[in-house]
């Protein structure tokens, strides 16, 4: 599988990512210098990598869930949740590896609700994945009380900005994540089954494909990633910021998807591809960042970016022919 | 009985017990100043969940429109603070801006067949960024029509006040109702949410009613924005952030069907007025914390979910849009 | 020539879809005040005449006229202002609506720019009570009957339109009552001068309510004709396309050892779907399921592979009792099933020819014992060669073959699981002659290395050839089991049209 994903280098969307590096650097010559120092390495690149793990790990988690056409809206709350929870143990003492299991935990049990919602109750996941997206940050103030948990731990200051072999933790931590999901995806016929209820879920049912389980994973797993991301955003800041951690980055994993080529309506999906595009959209930030444009002239380029997506991934052919006319073709096809 | 009666029946029980034991824990909330308040402090937040109300009946959804609230509120502190513009022209443009943003989304979500989350996402971006780029910083309003427009109440018996905003609000839900029961293109909004194809088939204008519907959801969201604005005396790009949660909220828990076709616009004022309960509340009770706002939205949220979802398991139509 | 007393007419039709004729040169002509019903099996090309009527299709070739006057029908909305309106199988109105709205939507009385609700439900109740119908018409569509939702949309439709009224399959969900309350009110308009085209797969229905009968078949007219010169038989023949003229016995495979039974479904059946059935399959033997379309013989095979779980009755495989309620269940006791909807149901069309083949047998051996790549081609390259499916690589999407191809995919998708039973609904419709035959030859050698197979199919010379036994549906019952000297054509034909209580048109 690896092999064959190397021999697709010249995708799109790697194309796209070292297309946007180029900008960057004509934008900002010293883009790809990258140095040595204090035993890490410091640059622009390695900044890109940095800053885009957390929502690289999302879309690793989201990517599975597109696939299968749903969708988690609750995973910048879980975010906040998880990270809330392991800086209040850490500063209620209990051990630093406790409160990372209990916080990475307390995200699968998010995600397996909504899987829940989803896979049992039947209820559209933009829907069932509302809830928590409203009440997560609730929650998340709820344990911290409101105030923003700051804390000196040194695991989960590590996890958040430490580095191994020089690359910044939180991109290795996203790479691990990355190379483990898609192992098991593509090594199992978990990501099969997948595809193959996101394309077609009535004849998935007709094959003998249960998806009722296959939906709890995809978004426990969605839940898990969240939460390994809220660990790493909590303790890149040192605390747990209920209101603001992860706020808007549901959205970003979501885009980073779809630029990953997994299409809303779901099927075919690929994990390495979803972590790409959440490095095109780090880079642009990055990009504008370095270039000296206001920071928020991301979320304007970001709106462009869904626009030019939306309209490569929708069927020209349907716009062609007469709209109203679209709709009682449908009504024959059956 | 009409089954879209029966969630809003439930909201309107829950508003009217929940709002009988706060009045007993604490009987200073029974008074005109707290009902009027109730209005004032939650006009904005209801004259954007009525533009939810008719985009989430045609079963679409909206998630720009906290951001349209914030850009709004810059563009008319701009107009007129720094251009020295009158506030009622600087309305006027920010209501035409907006919508020709909803009117561009809907064509979008028609033409390019792609779910309304995602179209409305890219604009909710576009509108915070355009915000941001205006200007980062709050830009005060100190303009006389300001002032004229805050002292513009009717005084109740029992010291309460009606605010110029909060009379807005109802007049906006009012009109909403109108539209929604009363005119074709409500039944249009109905239809859609109901079964496109059907609707396509029985002569809806589906394009036509589509981008109606996010042009009349986008001009709502700005006339929230300058409520907002008459309300903080300012704009701030940041203002107004995650609003369209709460507008959805307020429109689930109003009774309104999440997947489209049932639900009524007055539903969604008690569903704004049992929020705006829920946050009076906490705010008398003085031990209770902001954050349990949410999670009391979240739950209410999920238990009306539930409750749709039992309610209208038979209506077999919304799978079939599912496949097509 | 203007005048040629029909309301709605057309003439040398041709559609064209790809390299598919759908319609051939096919004439039609209605006359006002009668009902005419149009007839053919799938794919004979009725719903696509039906489209070109009423505006949602243009056609390739030929003409629509109205009331002896070329037209052009842009839309069903622009057909409407002809005065042809269409009710559809499935109630193409708002169950979440009102009744008055529903009956009046886009055409609703105003008053001061504001619908006028109380003028729009007082119509409606004087349109209702024309329909002999006494609802309230505030109240919701949806909280009515599937029949009344129906004669709603009938009043729609001829309220706006007025001259011509499509009923496309409007029975096919109602029960016997219902039918006959709907024929009272077709009756009725038919009185008022109305034209009705009827469209049904129940014979018993057009013979009870049709003047005059247009058959095609292959997207070529057959035959239009009085129902007073007709038999059913003569009705069933034309649509199948069986000159048969009672050709005698083709005789085949009576005497065919049976193997051990394989199935037993004693009193097996679901309501509203197919009334309680038995069936003994053998191993080693082709049980042919002839009927019309809608006669419930894919409910049957969808109930016996676990697809909808049957609400009465017991199963036993191989001897023992057991229970079949979903797929899963079906597929562990080494059934397969391929689905006579091969888009909707059958394909996974962004997947590759490969991973379409390997699907169920991955789907058996579960989420952990995945066949890898290698595995994979070379169960698909197998079962690829051995279907002789065309496909340029075993990895392009599986949506990019032809129909014939996808059919042989999902067959060999059953296969490489190593079956014991398959069914297989309209297993050859639609598919190109090569692999037709193709098909027709693997059942034949399934049969002959001791599978158990169930084959529906409406190509009656087919059945007859490869089936030991036939077994014959009607109105959702399983009312005949043909053998030996009994399978041929005209006796299916026969047992098809026969009248349960005696001939009664």
């Amino acid at each position: 599988m690896i092999r064959r994903s190397l021999l697709k280098l010249a995708n799109p969307q790697l194309l796209a990512l070292i297309g946007v590096l180029l900008i960057n650097w004509l934008l900002f010559p010293n883009f790809f210098r990258v140095t040595w120092q204090d035993g890490r390495f410091f640059g622009s690149l390695i900044d890109v990598l940095n800053r885009g793990a957390p929502v690289a790990i999302l879309a690793v988690g989201m990517v599975g869930v597109i696939a299968t056409k749903g969708v988690d809206l609750s995973v910048g709350a879980v975010m906040a949740v998880a990270g809330a929870v392991a800086a209040t143990m850490v500063v209620a003492g209990y051990p630093a590896p406790i409160a990372v299991v209990a916080a990475l935990v307390v995200g699968l049990l998010c995600g397996l609700w909504n899987g829940i919602l989803v896979a049992v109750l039947d209820i559209q996941p933009i829907i069932a994945t509302l809830v928590l997206m409203v009440a997560g940050r609730g929650i998340a103030q709820l344990i911290t009380e409101g105030f923003i948990v700051t804390f000196n731990d040194p695991l989960l200051i590590y996890i958040g900005t430490g580095s191994f072999l020089g690359f910044p933790m939180a991109a290795v931590i996203a790479l691990v994540l990355m190379v483990i999901v898609t192992l098991v995806v593509r090594r199992t016929a978990i990501g099969l089954f997948i595809e193959a209820v996101g394309v077609n879920r009535a004849a998935a049912s007709l094959a003998g494909i249960r998806s009722r389980m296959l939906l709890l994973l995809v978004y426990s797993l969605s839940g898990l990633c969240a939460a390994i991301a809220g660990i790493i955003v909590a303790g890149d800041i040192r605390g747990a910021d209920a209101n603001n951690a992860g706020l808007w980055l549901e959205l970003d994993a979501i885009l980073a998807v779809v630029i990953g080529g997994t299409s809303l309506l779901g099927g075919r999906f690929s994990v390495p591809l979803a972590v790409v595009g959440a490095l095109i959209i780090q880079a642009m930030n990055t990009g504008i960042l370095v270039s000296g444009f206001p920071p928020e002239f991301n979320l304007i380029v970001k709106a462009g970016l869904i626009f030019i997506v939306l309209v490569i991934q929708s069927p020209l052919a349907s716009r062609l022919a007469p709209p109203r006319i679209k709709p009682v073709a449908k009504v024959s096809a059956k | 009985m009409n089954r879209s009666l029966r969630p809003l029946l439930a909201t309107a029980l829950i508003f009217a017990i929940a709002y009988a034991l706060a009045v007993m824990q604490f009987p200073s909330m029974f008074s005109t100043r707290v009902l009027g308040n109730f209005l004032t402090d939650n006009a904005f937040l209801g004259i954007a969940a009525v533009g939810m109300t008719f985009v989430i009946l045609s079963g679409g959804i909206d998630l720009s429109v906290g951001a349209v609230i914030g850009f709004t509120g810059v563009l008319v502190a701009v107009l007129i603070t720094w251009a020295g513009m009158h506030p009622v022209p600087a309305f006027a443009i920010a209501i035409l801006v907006a919508g020709a943003f909803g009117a561009t989304m809907g064509l979008a979500i028609h033409y390019l067949q792609v779910p309304a989350f995602i179209v409305t996402l890219a604009g909710m971006f576009l509108a915070r960024g355009g915000a941001s780029v205006i200007t980062r910083d709050s830009v005060p309003i100190n303009h006389e029509f300001y002032d004229w427009i805050s002292d513009l109440t009717i005084r109740l018996p029992g010291g309460g006040r009606l605010s110029f905003i909060g009379l807005t609000m109802v007049a906006i839900f009012v009109i909403g109702a109108l539209i929604a029961h009363r005119t074709k293109f409500g039944s249009y909004v109905y239809a859609l949410g109901g079964n496109p194809v059907s609707a396509s088939l029985m002569g809806v204008p589906v394009a036509r009613t589509t981008v109606a519907i996010y042009t009349l959801s986008s001009v709502l969201a700005a006339i929230s924005g300058i409520v907002f604005s008459l309300y903080t005396s300012a704009g701030y790009p940041l203002a107004a952030v995650g609003v369209e949660l709460d507008a959805i909220s307020a429109v689930v828990i109003g009774g309104t069907l999440l997947t489209g076709g049932y639900g009524f616009v007055l539903g969604t004022f008690i569903g704004v007025m049992l929020l705006g309960l829920v946050q009076t509340y906490i705010i008398f009770d003085g031990t209770l914390s902001s954050w349990w706002t949410k999670i009391v939205i979240g739950i209410l949220l999920f238990l009306f979910i539930v409750l749709q979802r039992l309610i209208f398991v038979a209506s077999a139509p919304g799978e079939k849009a599912q496949k097509a | 020539m203007a005048e040629t007393g029909y309301a709605l007419e057309a003439r040398g039709i041709v559609k064209i879809f790809g390299n598919h004729v759908a319609l051939d040169k096919v004439d039609f002509g209605l006359k006002p005040g009668e009902v005419h019903a149009l007839l053919g099996e799938n794919g004979a090309g009725k719903s696509t005449l039906i489209k070109i009527l009423t505006g949602a299709y243009q056609p390739d070739g030929g003409e629509v006229l109205t009331e002896g006057v070329p037209v052009t029908l842009n839309n069903p909305q622009h057909a409407q202002t002809y005065g042809i309106g269409t009710v559809y199988q499935e109630v193409n109105l708002l169950p979440n609506r009102s009744v008055a709205e529903n009956l009046y939507l886009g055409h609703q009385p105003t008053r001061f720019g504001l619908v006028d609700r109380r003028k729009m439900e007082r119509d409606s109740i004087a349109v209702l009570a024309r329909y002999g119908l006494n609802i309230d018409p505030s109240s919701e569509l949806g909280a009515h009957s599937v029949a009344v939702q129906q004669i709603v949309a009938i009043a729609r439709a001829v309220e706006l339109s007025g001259k011509v009224l499509i009923l496309d399959e409007p029975t096919a969900s109602l029960d016997r009552n219902e039918v006959e309350r709907l024929f009272e009110i077709i009756a009725d308009l038919k009185k008022t001068g109305l034209a009705v085209v009827f469209i049904t797969h129940f014979l018993d229905q057009v013979f009870a309510i049709a003047d005059r009968v247009t058959i095609l078949r292959n997207g070529k007219l057959i035959d239009t004709k009085t129902l007073d010169s007709l038999t059913r038989t003569d009705v069933v023949r034309l649509m199948l396309g069986k000159d048969i003229a009672f050709s005698g016995a083709t005789k085949l495979e009576e005497n065919r050892p049976l193997g051990d039974v394989l199935l037993d479904f004693k009193n097996y059946g679901r309501k509203r779907s197919v009334h309680p059935f038995n069936l003994t399959i053998h191993k080693g033997e082709v049980v042919g399921v002839a009927g019309l379309l809608g006669s419930g013989r894919t409910e049957m095979a969808r109930i016996m592979f676990g697809a909808d779980a049957a609400d009465e009755g017991t199963v036993s495989v191989a001897g023992t009792q057991t229970s079949i309620a979903r797929p899963t269940d079906a597929i562990g006791h080494g059934f397969g099933f391929c689905p006579e909807d091969r888009k909707a149901e059958g394909i996974f069309g962004d997947l590759s020819v490969r991973e379409n083949i390997v699907i169920a047998l991955q789907g058996k051996l579960g989420w952990f014992s995945a066949l890898n790549r290698d595995e994979q081609m070379e169960i698909a390259g197998r079962f690829g060669e051995a279907m002789d499916i065309r496909a340029a690589s075993l990895d392009m999407p599986v949506k990019l073959l032809s129909g014939g191809n996808q059919q042989k995919v999902i067959l060999s998708r059953w296969l490489a699981t190593d079956p014991a039973f398959l069914i297989l609904d309209e297993p050859t419709r639609g598919i190109d002659v090569g692999a037709h035959a193709e098909i027709v030859r693997t059942i034949n050698r399934l049969r002959d290395e001791g599978l158990a197979l169930v084959v529906i199919s409406s190509e009656l010379d087919e059945v007859v050839a490869y089936s030991s036994r036939i077994v014959v549906m009607r109105d959702r019952e399983l009312v005949a089991e043909l053998n030996g000297e009994n399978i041929n054509p005209g006796v299916i034909v026969q047992a098809i049209a026969n009248h349960k209580d005696g001939a009664q048109a």
